[in-house]
């Protein structure tokens, strides 16, 4: 009884280990490539660790750009926390991490924070991430779809409930609307995608939007769905269903042509970098701050006002001469047409212009070691 | 668990045996385990609180929703309860049937197998449920509420307009009475169990069908033990996070509407939600509505456990 | 579903005798049988008609048939007996019922998760993915480790606390603690997350993500239910083992160790094995406490790790461009998991079987 009861022991807990023991090899695509992989170019070889932390919005471009920078210099891991947005710039303020990830920019309580952090009093922030947010709608025989600001307002603050609406009418003459209720889909986390939509509204549509801007939906009783994907499926999901999301995301559904001016634009990724160039940049923030007043208002041709952009924000200067390297070389391949393109790949982002390269350029080329 | 049940041993042998070193350390450890269950939970709503004071004492404009702690969290207090309280409706019912089919009517040999079955749905991760409820569940549905604000619109809870996703407060309550059924019903097939023979054998020699056996025997034994176990049920789905946050269209406040898309969030799902892009006070908001969320659960299983176990103690089974 | 609805009552409860006055008439035993067949035939034969869907045909037939043999059985042998057979077959509804989940929702998972259960989603983590392929290394490999991390700190815990209550604790301390522990099982697992992130952001800094974190949070859910099972096993070891060997002079804590223990060690196997796959499910404590990365994080003291329950959340909800892919990855993770859970029920089924101490009853 006893010998057999401690063999019995003796071969459960060698089952356990066994169980447990399974830890032999690592995962087959994290074994870097090696020495003299890829065209590293003029750039010397670096290596190290470059920590970020912010949006979840940039998280799928983030993957992307360091999937790409690991074939430029293979030495270096990018590690990215998608904590959102303003968990990010709190960490970057603390010193948690080398930059942060954020779809608005430091307001005035966290600017003179963040120059303090940096060891040259100088802060970057970089509108890296540009992605066009579409109005999707799922409607039957209705594929073209022309909508002025106010009638998006409307629809969403739930006052246009009915799909032949004269309002609807008005800016698609000709088309045949059905007589169908409508159900808008909007995000039901806290997202920077909903602060930015309702931003444009709050902005382009007057008094015809009632709201103030909110990451949360201020609008109660429309239907809420989780996540860009979310929105996607709940609007597939129904008939007479619209909703907002990267358009990178909208796949079949139709996508709305967006009042702007006296014309209607389709929303693509050249348009939205447009908008993101002809905006003002805010002034008063320092040499290398390039944060932006989006001009959501535009009546600018072939702009498409409805863009959520992301920014990159880090210290011109790093104590840490590592740091420093990385966090430029990082940026430097971010913003290059390789980088995003990347982006556009991988998370369908709008490419930035050459005119916002340009300007980015600076700030890569000023990071220094302090 | 099983059928043979010895009686415990008894305390006689405590005083007898020598103490040694051996057994004073020994005794301690166990005794130091038994603590740390005690300290444990103490620390559970110690750190909690801690960390849910930055809230409490916060201005309001700074809570999320501008409206201060309290509009923030009774929207959600309200959907917690509305859709535990379906799953409950939902759920008893079918759990006591379930329980009488095992126990009464399936054949005997397969008892046991058809119990286990009901038992892996308690196996599933709650998560899995989430999946099959957005993707089978709610498609599925949505005729069924078109039919019910249709015909039955006249009520407030029906009264639309129905969700063209089937992603509701309804729906999510099915899901949890689905995922609560093996708790519920695994209780109420003990207590049945306890029912003496000899009652149940003395109504079926009265002449009573099964089910007049059923009604008179067996129920009025397990009657206690089944409000017990669907308490604790209760508490389950009070609790569930993944599966409502994953299936529950979440916009507005309080509303009975149930097949609707506007509807309040659930306190575990709010949180899942919201917690993994928050900072600040916002995190310290969130754990003061999980506070609320393991008070209002803790009152619930003290009550459930107090009923369950005056049952246990009264019936003086075997 | 319907068909084992009215098999006949067992012989100790069918044939009280007939009072003089009731009708006697009894209905063969395949009549019940046959009024569900002919209910199914006229609805099948309406399907046309109704516009019917496999769903409402199940429904009508069951709701219709049920009728017929309430009302057949009510003409033949009276109000009793079809109060008797209506219950029959109400009670085996449900449980059919109870069936649809459980059937579709395996059916679900196996289906679209079978597309993605290759050796790429065993080896590979998602850096660098971008779109197809990837798997869940990462994820699997957290898992494990916070699984085996928590089974660490709950087993010791939990089956100390069960010899405390079985062999040691009297009077109202183990009142206490065994009430504190059926209320302890009650915890929701989000508010254990909670416990475990407020209990580390106080010492730590907020914003903290540890896999410790995640074992912490797990072992409150855990200990309960190791505590509860332990203590049943040890409740079932003979008295007569235990003096028998204080009679030897063994000392109490040696034979604990050396009798008690080994002698109920099947049932203790059962029970940490039925605990572990209680936990290993758990995604909202892991959510808030360990977060989720693309990497390969194998240390549980620097920061987010991947576990798979975690892992299919946001491959479901934050999938890529297309989002194909993604939703084809959290349905192989759902997959894995179920396939993990079954397992080890499986497992402790066959432990509490083999290992299970031959008394001689």
């Amino acid at each position: 009884m006893e010998l057999s009861t401690t063999s019995r022991a003796v071969v459960l807990s060698a089952a356990l280990a066994g169980t447990l023991a399974l830890t032999a090899c690592g995962a087959a695509n994290e074994e870097n490539a090696g020495a003299g992989s890829a065209g590293a170019g003029d750039s010397t070889e670096l290596s190290g660790a470059l920590d970020g932390a912010g949006a979840s919005s940039q998280q799928a471009a983030m993957q992307g750009w360091s999937a790409g920078y690991s074939g430029v210099q293979p030495g270096v891991t990018v590690n990215y926390d998608p904590v959102g947005s303003g968990g990010g710039r709190e960490q970057f303020l603390a010193g948690g991490v080398d930059f942060a990830g954020s779809d608005a920019a430091l307001d005035e309580e966290e600017l003179p924070a963040a120059q303090e952090r940096c060891a040259g009093g100088e802060v970057f922030e970089l509108p890296n991430y540009i992605s066009p947010i579409a109005v999707v709608h799922n409607l039957e025989g209705v594929d073209e779809l022309n909508l002025s600001p106010e009638v998006v307002a409307g629809i969403f603050d739930q006052r246009i409930t009915t799909w032949n609406d004269p309002a609807i009418a008005a800016d698609n003459p000709g088309a045949s609307l059905p007589d169908l209720p409508i159900t808008p889909v909007n995000r039901s986390d806290e997202s920077g995608t909903t602060e930015n939509f309702t931003e444009y509204l709050a902005a382009a549509a007057g008094e015809a939007w009632p709201h103030e801007p909110d990451g949360n939906w201020p609008v109660p009783g429309g239907e809420a769905a989780q996540g860009t994907s979310g929105v996607v499926s709940a609007v597939s999901g129904g008939n007479g269903t619209i909703g907002y999301a990267d358009l990178s995301q909208a796949g079949e559904l139709g996508v709305a042509n967006i009042g702007v001016g006296e014309e209607f634009v389709t929303p693509t990724p050249e348009a939205a970098a447009a908008v993101v160039e002809n905006s003002e940049r805010i002034e008063g923030r320092g040499r290398y701050d390039f944060a932006i007043e989006l001009a959501r208002d535009t009546a600018e041709s072939g702009s498409y006002p409805i863009v959520l952009v992301s920014y990159h924000i880090g210290c011109i200067s790093y104590d840490d001469s590592e740091t420093a390297g990385l966090v430029a070389d990082f940026m430097g391949y971010v913003i290059s047409e390789e980088g995003q393109q990347a982006a556009a790949e991988a998370a369908g982002s709008a490419p930035i212009s050459d005119a916002l390269r340009e300007q980015a350029r600076t700030a890569v080329d000023a990071i220094t070691a302090g | 668990m099983s059928s043979t049940r010895t009686t415990p041993p008894s305390r006689a042998g405590t005083g007898r045996s020598v103490r040694r070193p051996g057994d004073r350390v020994f005794a301690g450890t166990a005794k130091g385990a038994g603590i740390l269950i005690l300290v444990i939970l103490a620390g559970v709503a110690a750190f909690l609180v801690v960390e849910a004071v930055p809230a409490l004492t916060a201005p309001a404009e700074e809570i999320p929703g501008d409206g201060g702690l309290a509009s923030y969290v009774a929207p959600l207090v309200f959907g917690t309860l509305l859709a535990a309280v379906i799953a409950l409706l939902v759920a008893t019912p079918l759990a006591v049937a379930i329980a009488l089919f095992i126990g009464y009517y399936a054949p005997r040999r397969l008892a046991q197998g058809l119990g286990y079955l009901v038992d892996l749905l308690a196996a599933i991760p709650s998560i899995v449920y989430g999946f099959w409820g957005i993707f089978w569940l709610a498609p599925k549905l949505v005729p069924l509420f078109e039919w019910l604000e249709r015909t039955l619109g006249f009520i407030p809870l029906f009264a639309g307009p129905a969700s063209t996703t089937g992603r509701t407060m309804l729906t999510t309550g099915l899901v949890l009475a689905v995922m609560i059924l093996p708790i519920v019903s695994a209780i109420s097939r003990e207590v049945f169990l306890q029912v003496p023979s000899l009652h149940r054998e003395a109504a079926l020699a009265l002449g009573a069908t099964r089910w007049e056996m059923i009604r008179m025997a067996v129920l009025p034994y397990g009657r206690s033990g089944v409000i017990g176990g669907s308490m604790l049920g209760l508490g389950r789905a009070l609790g569930e996070t993944m599966a409502v946050a994953i299936v529950l269209s979440v916009s507005g406040g309080i509303t009975f509407n149930l097949i609707s898309s506007g509807n309040p969030s659930t306190i575990a799902a709010n949180i899942a939600l919201e917690f993994p892009e928050s900072s600040g006070i916002d995190i310290n908001t969130l754990i003061a509505s999980g506070l609320a969320l393991f008070v209002i659960t803790l009152a619930v299983n003290v009550l459930a456990r107090a009923i369950v176990n005056r049952r246990a103690e009264f019936s003086g089974a075997n | 579903m319907t068909q084992t609805s009215t098999a006949p009552a067992p012989p100790g409860s069918s044939a009280p005798a007939p009072r003089r006055g009731e009708r006697t008439r009894r209905l063969p035993t395949w009549a019940p049988w046959a009024a569900f067949l002919g209910v199914a035939a006229v609805v099948g034969a309406l399907w046309p008609v109704l516009d019917l869907n496999a769903a409402l045909f199940v429904l009508y037939t069951v709701v219709l048939g049920t009728l017929a043999v309430y009302l057949l059985t009510r003409a033949v042998e009276g109000s009793r007996r079809a109060t008797d057979r209506l219950v029959t077959c109400l009670v085996v509804s449900a449980f059919g019922l109870a069936m649809v989940p459980l059937v579709s929702l395996v059916w679900e998972v196996v289906s679209r998760g079978a597309a993605r259960l290759d050796g790429e989603f065993f080896t590979s983590s998602l850096v660098g993915i971008v779109g197809e392929g990837g798997g869940a290394y990462h994820a699997i490999m957290g898992t494990l480790i916070i699984t085996a991390l928590t089974t660490l700190l709950s087993v010791p815990i939990g089956l100390m606390t069960a010899i405390f209550l079985v062999e040691y604790a009297r009077g109202r301390l183990k009142r206490a603690i065994t009430f504190l522990v059926d209320v302890m099982t009650g915890i929701p697992s989000i508010v254990a997350g909670l416990f475990a992130y407020a209990l580390f952001a106080i010492f730590l800094g907020p914003g903290i993500r540890l896999g410790v974190m995640g074992a912490v949070a797990l072992s409150v859910l855990m200990i309960p239910v190791v505590v509860r099972s332990a203590e049943e096993v040890l409740k079932l070891v003979p008295n007569e083992l235990r003096e028998a060997s204080y009679a030897l002079g063994v000392p109490k804590w040696r034979t604990i160790v050396k009798v008690v223990i080994p002698t109920s060690i099947a049932g203790l196997g059962t029970g940490v094995t039925l605990a572990i796959a209680r936990v290993v499910g758990e995604t909202a404590p892991l959510l808030i406490t360990l977060g989720i990365t693309n990497a390969t994080n194998l240390d549980a003291f620097d920061g987010r790790m991947a576990t798979l329950p975690v892992y299919a959340y946001y491959q479901l909800t934050q999938p890529g461009v297309p989002p194909q892919f993604a939703t084809d990855r959290a349905w192989t993770a759902a997959l894995v998991l179920i396939i993990l859970v079954m397992g080890l029920n499986v497992v402790a089924r066959l432990i509490s079987r083999f290992f299970a101490p031959k008394t001689g009853r």
